[in-house]
């Protein structure tokens, strides 16, 4: 064969052109899920109708449909609640055995586990999120929490060494919408395990898991009024967090009505821990693995559309390595695919209401007027449903407002640093303290900046990784207290 | 390592009034955290494709298939039969596409060339002392030009790993730029033997050298180790012909070779081509599977898709 | 109308996730209270016992490198699968004479302690890890890791709850196991290793040999790839031999005594510190600097 006729053959057909190759649509199916047309309260181990007859919608935000009705739990259902939490706490949870105690809360963990599917896809209807994500992370870790906390039940004497350990009572606890499920596992594994009843309160554009949750419980036969839940928006957890029975208050939700909590609980005896707001710094240095570090920064801010109290949303890039980062960060925003929420490839979903689509737009906007550049990805977005396209701006100050306050969106801001040092300094320099990334080859540089940093969670060339065995909470205006861990136990016990 | 300390601007360059050296290569080496890389690559191996994409998938998959043997035993029968199973993967099918290429030992050379006669299909062969690559530098040249010369398109080579994994990477480069200049217009895949690497930095690092030494097509293994190509391990070089084309404008082939058993799998090698260095690299110019056993299953999944049923192996030749 | 023949069952010796009879072809009759024959199990030899430690040391890598969690959800697993063959593990123990009410207790406290010790899985090292405050800029942190190959030998009675209460701290630690059964009550124990096998156990994690103690456990002690021996059930005359032929290798010797305490007392028969006896501590140091 002559060098010509290889050549020949050799010769690549007409320009390849860039293919676009559409993945068909993978939805999950939902038609083994049944979601009710209207709940009820969940008190004394029974579903109630509410005291004022009164129920709410709550959307499919991806749709903008009605997915179910909830009901409006008011002040006497409040009373209601907590003196069923109250009976069972004195007649029945504080006297069975701690190994009974631990039974119950196995049961609850292996139902979660055999019903992880119809969780999953309750989950993404009510909330917007990836249906890949509350499958392989929101209810998984739910079931993983009742587990880890189940099994410290009948061991607390070891995690509080030569010490009386009692349950403080009735713990009213107040969960937000990102997270529905695995937020009300967070906060009612530990609480039973301790020994105390509750009264729970779920976020009012997302109470159908625990609408489903109170069907696990009456399943795993426990007994009624340990656990309460009862629907409703501030109002509900107002009369909740105020109420003379509930002895310790647990809320996650903004810093703003962490603070209202906070000062309302002045005076009393009642325990609180709180989980609010933060402005995560993202910190990435020269010689970190650059593909990724963009992988930990994209899952640092667009995970859960950005709906993360500890979202990586300011990233700090040493300028030695900006042009790169900016650029893998541009071309690997367009690759996230939003859209459907029920669709199995679907990377970003649906805003959880229009009320935070709102907050996001106005934030983005003030950074558009402050002179940041925005950059946005350019994926269609469907008509119908709350959706934002994934979002960074660079050229950021630390004064711009969308650097200060917590967008809770898929919005980063960019900033730069030159040392350390500097990188430290404005970390920190935030009344947030919540959590933190560094993204560095060097061992004894993420420990120095571990060590530095004012954040209670602290991830190394990584981001977004939780366990129930690892405690999270924050510094500053993110709150006081942990959860998960042996630390995550200590707010719902009382020593002597 | 930053890429920005490179200062000529990128794609500006005409490939051949480029001189390469080894430290264009050593400069773009930095850590690669292997948890991140595996998690990135699960989660694309996690993506779902249904209907006309998948079929699309699957016939792209053919069509980007190097049909191989390398087997002491082979002989021209064997190899005849592997041609006609390259260029008719099935029959019955007329809308299936031939595949890439047939992959075979030098000495098969001459065999392939004649039942490919007429054929789109292209001729590779391995060699450079196929797989240990244990020999002296001057035979795999020369072996490199007498393959060529009995009609190979394309030459797949081992890179010397011995040399690699004790620092001598000046060698493995200028090995590889004396057998590209042997392959005259044939094309050279340089095959890095990820499974004898002891983890995606030294991935990394070979990937660039291969690179800028003269590859064409980096390829992740010959398929004679117990570790061949893995998902994670072909993403940690997608993204190192990614860092390349951006500093040289070049566009560099990737295959993936050994270990690839089921058309799902294909699928997510895909999937992972084309959200990481994305479209235009969707074509057999510029990706290859290396398979044998691949084709049937890939061949079944479309049958399944255009009948509706499960199927059985009774139904496709062996080749 | 003649009753119902039986299809009496076969007591093999769980090796390696199988049920082989012993490699000697030997066995020794197991008989009941009133000296009526109840099995022919197997005698296990000094073979089984090599083969056992093998399947063991094949089967430590991929245990410890499973989540604690993991670990956790298989020994709750094995809670479950006791639970539902409750009834077939009280009737061996009825039959190797125990009554009625005795069994059915033991048969509950197993359950039980497998349940209490799934929840240690994940917490021990809480309690045994820590961060120590060196004087210098060093990260300086202790973790447990599971010490390896553990030979159990289980106390003669009670057959079922003895055997669990060693094995099940030794396991849930990341270490497998090789166990000698009760010699004179083995029925139940081996019954466990189907418990074992069907509850997600990887293969050579848990292994159990029937046999002569007086022929086993001296091979089990000069055993140079067991790193632990837990000698609960050795005879008390025998135990200075053990000790000092355990040394040879430096295995860790281990020995609970229940005299005084009931085995099902859960304060006293169970805890982190029989998982902690089976494990060592690793102290890494790094420096801590810009």
């Amino acid at each position: 064969m002559t060098e010509l006729e290889t050549r020949e053959r050799l010769t690549p057909g007409p320009a390849s052109s860039a293919v676009v190759w559409e993945y068909a649509p993978s939805l999950e199916s939902t038609d083994h899920v049944k979601v009710a047309s209207r709940y009820n309260l969940f008190i004394g181990g029974k579903f109630v109708e509410p005291h004022s007859k009164k129920w709410f919608p709550s959307l499919n935000p991806a749709t903008e449909e009605q997915l179910s009705e909830i009901a409006e739990a008011d002040k006497q259902d409040v009373d209601k609640a907590v003196a069923a939490a109250r009976q069972a706490y004195d007649k029945v949870w504080r006297r069975i055995s701690a190994s009974d105690r631990a039974k119950y809360i196995y049961r609850i963990a292996r139902l979660i586990q055999e019903k992880a599917r119809a969780l999953a896809v309750v989950e993404t209807l009510d909330g917007g999120k990836p249906i890949k994500e509350s499958r392989d992370i929101d209810i998984p870790l739910a079931a993983a929490h009742f587990f880890y906390y189940a099994g410290w039940a009948d061991k607390l004497e070891y995690a509080f060494p030569n010490r009386n350990v009692a349950p403080v009572g009735v713990a009213g606890q107040i969960i937000p919408w990102n997270f529905p499920l695995l937020m009300a596992a967070w906060k009612l594994a530990p609480a039973l395990a301790a020994g105390n009843t509750i009264v729970l309160k779920p976020a009012e554009t997302t109470s159908v898991s625990a609408m489903f949750l109170a069907e696990i419980l009456q399943e795993a036969d426990l007994p009624p009024g340990v656990v309460n839940i009862i629907t409703g928006a501030g109002a509900t957890g107002a009369a909740l967090v105020s109420h003379d029975g509930v002895d310790k208050v647990a809320f996650t939700g903004s810093t703003d009505v962490g603070k209202r909590i906070q000062r309302s609980l002045a005076g009393t005896k009642k325990k609180l821990t709180l989980e609010l707001g933060g402005k995560a710094p993202n910190i990435v240095f020269e010689d970190a693995p650059l593909d990724q570090a963009v992988e930990g920064i994209i899952n640092g801010i667009y995970f859960n559309q950005g709906h993360v109290c500890c979202a990586g949303s300011r990233l700090f890039v040493q300028e030695s390595v900006v042009e790169p980062v900016i650029r893998k960060l541009r071309e690997r925003i367009q690759t996230l695919r939003v859209g459907n929420p029920l669709d199995k490839n679907t990377d970003v979903g649906a805003i959880n209401s229009k009320a935070q689509l709102e907050k996001i737009r106005e934030l983005v906007e003030s950074g558009v007027d402050e002179g940041a550049e925005i950059f946005q990805s350019s994926c269609a977005l469907p008509q119908r449903g709350y959706w934002f396209a994934p979002t960074f701006f660079t050229g950021v100050s630390q004064s711009y407002r969308i650097a200060q306050e917590e967008i809770f969106g898929p919005v980063l801001s960019v900033l730069t640093f030159r040392t350390p040092e500097e990188a430290l300094e404005k970390a920190n320099n935030t009344p947030y303290g919540l959590s933190a990334g560094v993204w560095t080859e060097k061992g004894s540089r993420i420990l120095k900046m571990a060590q530095q940093l004012k954040a209670g969670v602290i991830w190394a060339n990584t981001y977004n990784k939780f366990d129930p065995t690892s405690p999270f909470g924050g510094y500053k205006e993110s709150g006081f207290g942990r959860e998960g861990g042996l630390h995550g136990l200590a707010p719902y016990v009382v020593l002597s | 390592m930053s890429e920005s300390l490179v200062t000529h601007t990128p794609g500006t360059l005409a490939p051949a009034l480029l001189r390469r050296s080894l430290g264009d290569a050593l400069e773009m080496v930095h850590g690669v955290d292997a948890v991140a890389l595996e998690e990135r690559a699960a989660s694309l191996a996690k993506r779902s494709l249904k209907k006309e994409s998948k079929v699309w998938g699957l016939k792209l998959a053919i069509s980007m298939m190097d049909l191989t043997t390398l087997e002491g035993k082979d002989t021209r029968g064997k190899v005849h039969a592997l041609c006609q199973k390259a260029m008719r993967p099935d029959p019955s099918d007329p809308t299936i596409p031939h595949v890439a290429a047939v992959c075979v030992y030098p000495t098969m050379v001459p065999f392939v060339r004649q039942a490919l006669k007429g054929s789109s299909v292209h001729i590779a062969a391995v060699a450079t002392g196929f797989p240990s690559g244990q020999t002296y530098t001057s035979v795999k040249v020369q072996e490199t030009r007498e393959t060529v010369a009995a009609g190979a398109d394309e030459i797949d080579m081992v890179i010397d790993r011995g040399a690699f994994l004790s620092g001598n990477y000046q060698k493995v480069f200028d090995e590889i730029a004396e057998v590209k200049e042997a392959c005259g217009p044939a094309h050279l895949k340089v095959i890095l033997e990820t499974g004898e690497l002891a983890n995606y930095d030294q991935v990394r690092k070979a990937s660039l050298i291969a690179m800028f030494a003269g590859a064409d097509f980096i390829k992740t293994s010959t398929g004679k180790v117990t570790v061949n190509a893995t998902l994670p391990v072909t993403l940690c070089m997608l993204e190192a012909i990614r860092d390349f084309q951006h500093v040289t404008g070049k566009k560099i082939g990737i295959k993936p070779a050994g270990g690839i058993s089921n058309a799902k799998l294909a699928l997510s090698y895909l999937v992972m081509l084309y959200e990481t260095l994305g479209g235009e690299w969707m074509n057999p110019d510029l990706f290859r599977f290396g398979a044998s056993s691949l084709l049937n299953d890939v061949l079944m999944q479309l049958r399944k898709e255009r009948t509706g049923a499960y199927q059985s192996g009774d139904y496709f030749t062996m080749d | 109308m003649s009753p119902r023949l039986a299809v009496r069952k076969t007591y093999k010796l769980y090796i390696n996730g199988e049920f082989p009879r012993t490699e000697s072809g030997r066995y020794y009759t197991v008989t009941g209270k009133g000296g009526e024959l109840l099995a022919n199990a197997s005698r296990g030899s000094r073979k089984d016992l090599r083969n056992a430690v093998v399947a063991a040391r094949k089967a430590l890598g991929g245990w410890g490198a499973k989540t604690a969690y993991n670990r956790g959800q298989i020994l709750y697993r094995i809670a479950e699968v006791c639970e539902s063959r409750a009834a077939e593990l009280v009737d061996e123990l009825r039959r190797q004479g125990s009554p009625a009410a005795d069994a059915r207790r033991e048969v509950e406290a197993v359950i039980d302690r497998w349940v209490y010790y799934a929840g240690w899985s994940d917490k021990y090292t809480q309690l045994f890890g820590s961060v120590n405050p060196v004087a210098g800029p060093y990260y300086n942190f202790t973790v447990p890791e599971p010490t390896g190959v553990v030979g159990v030998v289980a106390p003669e009675e009670p057959a079922l709850l003895g055997l669990v209460s060693r094995i099940a701290p030794a396991i849930v630690g990341g270490n497998t196991v090789v166990a000698l059964t009760s010699e004179k009550q083995p029925l139940a124990a081996i019954t466990l290793g189907e418990v074992f096998e069907t509850s997600d156990v990887p293969a050579g994690v848990v292994n159990l040999l029937s046999g002569i103690k007086s022929e086993l456990v001296p091979w089990m002690a000069a055993h140079m790839d067991v790193n632990a021996i837990d000698t609960t059930g050795v005879d008390t005359q025998a135990i200075a031999t053990v000790q000092k032929t355990a040394a040879e290798n430096v295995k860790r010797v281990v020995h609970f005594d229940a005299a005084g305490i009931g085995w099902d007392d859960t304060r006293r028969s169970q805890g982190p510190y029989a998982i902690f006896d089976f494990q060592e501590s690793k102290t890494v140091w790094h420096p801590i600097g810009m």
